[in-house]
């Protein structure tokens, strides 16, 4: 590596990189002391919006990068729920069972990828929702798990509820933390580059060697893991489940209209799109009918007129970026001042 | 006995999972939209034939010949306002379009009719029934909802196949700038499929109301089963929907005689199974390009 | 007196490249103009816009005095512009016949209709349910053709009908432009294989870049000039 002329290189990291990651520690430090500032009202807020954004995330990762268009999430959701109840009746603490749901939703995704990758892209969508129903009415039919009824989360009503509170919400805060984290690292990595040369072309993408079916699985399996680890701050945080709202479609509902609102295929579409998303159900979400009518009557014009959701409109009003996830050439010249653009 | 009665109802409700399945896969097949909404807008389709009836008295078989061109009419307006607007910046679009208005309309009839479930009363139709023996008897009802999805289904394959606006909803479902390059205005295309959709839905969803009832909430599962008719029979094949429809309604009233708690497993069970033995469907289109 | 079919000044952009750029010519009722060019020189580009399957940046297409330069393709059609596109672009689902009814669905009136395009090519009543994903290239390509036929266009657009195709193939296909251009049909072709254009079209026009680099009749047109205008090698080469 000596001083001999460099051609043109791509790069991305450099300082950008460096920002985030320093701004990232900072924001999570900061997340992690609001118990302390704020009273539980925020909090319980904080953490809706918190395992909203870590379904939005990797709903975004499936759809967003890798192409798998799934309504049907839920089953990780209830599935991560139900972990946590089952761990927890096996005498494992919740805020620990709420990584092993985890751990165990990323183990069954892998045997399910292998019936859902069979539908074909479009059919992909229905598919996934009737496997969700497979789950759901797997799960009714186990009693020891409170069959159709559902089950109270016992093990955690002893604890003083202001410790709970603030427990609950550092999971959740953890969860969404290591969703965001974990995105960034899979798309900055090898997966992330098959991934966009899958999303421009794949059988292209596939006769030049890409691997297409090891990085949709991997995607896969992480969205799962994700996806459940938020059911398990679901049930953590409502101290029950109940089958029916668990693997309720109304998540992966809820998971695409955060996506397309926010900006899908973006890691900040998301996040903004679930902070939005909480902000509305806080306010209205007691109106009920009426608020799911505005809600789904929202979903129209934003799938007409926005379809790249609102960080769309900052990203192409403004050179801001919080994720440096884009590639960029490095000019060949030494004497080259800066990246154009 | 018990269980050939149990093969013989599923073939019944068969037709009817097919009748509502046809437009889906059509809708699906021409414009490669997923109606998210099917479902609620045969919902919406049997509560207003249920208001019509309350308020004004007609029969069932009115309120059809009414509410069938209607709601094919506003399937035409829902896909030139909305969903062509839609589809051209992909296909997730038109997927979030179609699941805001399944939120609407069943939230909508929730707020306007309780979440209780209704029925559309046949008349006397819905009382008689042919009897086979001892214990098999086969309502006149569910034989004429049978009789009525293969007679559309046919109908359907016939159009698609004869009429040259038929045919031409082919050709765009195959190539949609080829099909401009013959004279066909996509944006219209896709509003006769969709709105071909629409009329099945409607009639569909009113014969569900018939035959047993419908509540706001019904439309996902219907939605479920619709496309797992299609997939099970194979894509793009309206006989395929119909056998597709069957095998559904067999599987789940067979399962559903041996354990009523079995009833969903089993059909959704049955599509994973048909997935993953056979995903291009039992009659798969014979069409070297799907 | 105006052209069947005028270009004027047309700019069509494709992604971030002017793929055309302020390009004219005109074609006149009965003549065949012939556009040759290398790769990307923008030849498709040309005939998608002028079909309207693009829109132009700038500049305008005219049909025999119409403006036509904002009516989308399927309206284009109707008013007597056809295209066979490059690749030919036939319903792989639908039969041949099918295939062929489809060109009938907006026709305007005219000489062609399914027994004349049979005539045209007797081996198509022979197959005619067959599906057109089985014909073989040269067959599809023919079936390509009777299907712009079968609207009876005022313009002709042909976009490389020979390619891939065998030179005897290309040679009855191209046997029948004689008789399109006798109804008075003008037509516009893109053809890779430079000297077949020069011997069937009565005006060629060389694309380089998408700009217009030499146009004339085959007979004034040298060699020469052809090469140079073709690969756009520079005059201060000579
Ligand atoms: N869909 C597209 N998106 C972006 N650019 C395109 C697209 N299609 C073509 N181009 C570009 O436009 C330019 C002109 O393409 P065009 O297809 O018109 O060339 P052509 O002269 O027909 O070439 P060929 O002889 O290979 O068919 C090329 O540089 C090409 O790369
Ligand atoms: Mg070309």
């Amino acid at each position: 590596m000596s001083a001999v002329q460099q051609g043109p290189a791509v790069e991305r990291g450099g300082r950008p990189a460096r920002y985030t990651a320093g701004g990232g520690v900072v924001l999570v430090a900061a997340l992690a002391y609001l118990p302390y500032l704020v009273d539980t009202g925020v909090t319980q807020a904080m953490v809706v919006f918190f395992y909203l954004a870590a379904m939005a995330l990797m709903w975004n990762l499936l759809a967003g990068y890798a192409g798998l268009v799934s309504v049907g999430q839920q089953a990780y959701v209830g599935l991560g729920a139900y972990a946590v109840l089952q761990f927890s009746n096996w005498g494992v603490a919740p805020f620990l069972g709420v990584w092993l749901a985890a751990l165990a939703c990323a183990v069954i995704a892998l045997p399910t990828s292998f019936a859902a990758f069979r539908l074909r892209a479009d059919y992909f969508a229905v598919g996934t929702w009737a496997i969700a129903e497979v789950y759901h009415l797997l799960v009714i039919q186990d009693s020891s798990l409170g069959g159709g009824s559902g089950s109270a989360l016992t093990t955690l009503s002893g604890i003083d509820p202001v410790l709970r509170d603030a427990e609950t919400y550092w999971t959740a805060l953890a969860v969404a933390a290591v969703c965001v984290l974990g995105c960034f690292l899979l798309l900055r990595g090898r997966v992330g580059l098959a991934l966009t040369a899958i999303r421009d072309d794949e059988t292209a993408a596939g006769s030049a060697g890409v691997r297409v079916g090891p990085a949709k699985r991997t995607v896969y399996l992480a969205a799962a893991a994700g996806c459940g680890a938020a059911g398990g701050v679901v049930i953590v945080s409502q101290l029950n489940v109940a089958p029916d709202s668990a693997f309720s479609v109304q998540w992966s509902a809820s998971m695409i209209f955060i996506v397309l609102l926010g900006g899908i295929g973006t890691l900040e579409g998301p996040l903004l799109g679930a902070a939005l998303f909480t902000v509305v159900q806080q306010y209205f979400g007691a109106d009920g009918a009426w608020y799911l009518i505005v809600l789904g009557a929202a979903c129209v014009p934003v799938a007409v007129w926005l379809p790249r959701g609102l960080w769309g409109v900052v990203a192409r009003a403004t050179p801001l970026r919080v994720f440096p996830l884009a590639r960029r050439v490095r000019a060949a010249s030494p004497t080259a001042a800066g990246p154009g653009r | 006995m018990i269980w050939v009665d149990a093969v013989l109802q599923g073939v019944l409700v068969g037709g009817l999972y097919a009748l509502f399945a046809c437009g889906l896969s059509l809708m699906f097949g021409v414009m490669r939209i997923v109606n998210l909404a099917h479902g609620d807008f045969a919902v919406l389709a049997a509560f207003l034939a249920y208001s019509l009836i309350s308020a004004s008295g007609v029969n069932l078989l009115y309120a059809a010949l009414l509410t069938v061109p209607v709601f094919a009419g506003f399937g035409y307006l829902v896909q030139r306002g909305l969903l062509n607007r839609a589809i051209s910046s992909g296909p997730l679009p038109p997927l979030l379009a179609t699941f805001g208005l399944s939120v609407v309309i069943q939230n909508s009839l929730l707020q306007g009719y309780t979440a209780d479930s209704r029925a559309l009363d046949p008349g006397r139709i819905g009382t008689a029934s042919l009897r086979l023996s001892g214990q098999i008897s086969l309502s006149y009802l569910e034989l004429l909802i049978l009789g009525l999805a293969v007679l559309v289904l046919g109908g359907l394959e016939l159009y698609l196949r004869r009429n040259r606006t038929g045919r031409m909803l082919r050709a765009a479902a195959d190539d949609r700038d080829a099909a401009s390059l013959v004279g066909g205005d996509p944006r219209h295309l896709y509003g006769v499929a969709t709105a071909i959709a629409f009329g099945t839905l409607a009639l569909a969803g009113l014969l569900f109301a018939a035959r047993s009832s419908v509540a706001p909430s019904s439309g996902p599962s219907e939605l479920l089963f619709g496309f797992e008719a299609v997939v099970i029979g194979g894509l793009g094949s309206l006989w395929g929907t119909l056998l597709g429809g069957i095998a559904l309604g067999i599987a789940q009233n067979v399962a559903g005689q041996a354990d009523p708690a079995y009833t969903l497993l089993a059909g959704h069970l049955l599509f994973l199974l048909v997935l993953i033995l056979r995903p291009e469907g039992l009659l798969p289109r014979r069409s070297v390009t799907a | 007196m105006s052209a069947l079919l005028e270009v004027r000044g047309l700019s069509v952009r494709r992604g971030q490249l002017l793929a055309l750029r302020d390009l004219s010519l005109a074609v006149e009722a009965g003549r065949v103009v012939a556009v040759i060019g290398a790769n990307g020189a923008g030849k498709s580009t040309l005939l998608e816009a002028v079909a309207g399957l693009l829109r132009p940046e700038r500049g305008g297409v005219v049909l025999d005095g119409t403006e036509v330069t904002a009516l989308p393709a399927h309206r284009r059609l109707r008013l007597g512009i056809a295209l066979v596109p490059e690749g030919r672009r036939l319903f792989p689902s639908l039969s041949v016949r099918e295939n062929l009814l489809t060109g009938q669905y907006r026709r305007r009136p005219g000489p062609w209709d399914l027994p004349a395009v049979y005539a045209l090519f007797p081996w198509m009543a022979d197959r005619a349910a067959q599906r057109a994903s089985a014909l073989s290239g040269g067959e599809q390509q023919a079936v390509a053709l009777g299907r712009a036929l079968l609207a009876n266009p005022r313009v002709l657009l042909l976009d490389e009908l020979s390619l891939g195709l065998a030179p005897a193939v290309v040679a009855t296909v191209y046997r029948t432009l004689p008789q399109v251009v006798a109804q008075g049909t003008g037509v516009l072709l893109v053809e890779q294989d430079v000297s077949l254009a020069l011997r069937r079209a009565d005006e060629v026009h060389c694309l380089l870049e998408g700009r217009v680099e030499l146009s004339g009749s085959p007979a004034d047109l040298s060699a020469r000039q052809i090469e140079t205008a073709y690969f756009g090698i520079r005059r201060e080469s000579a």
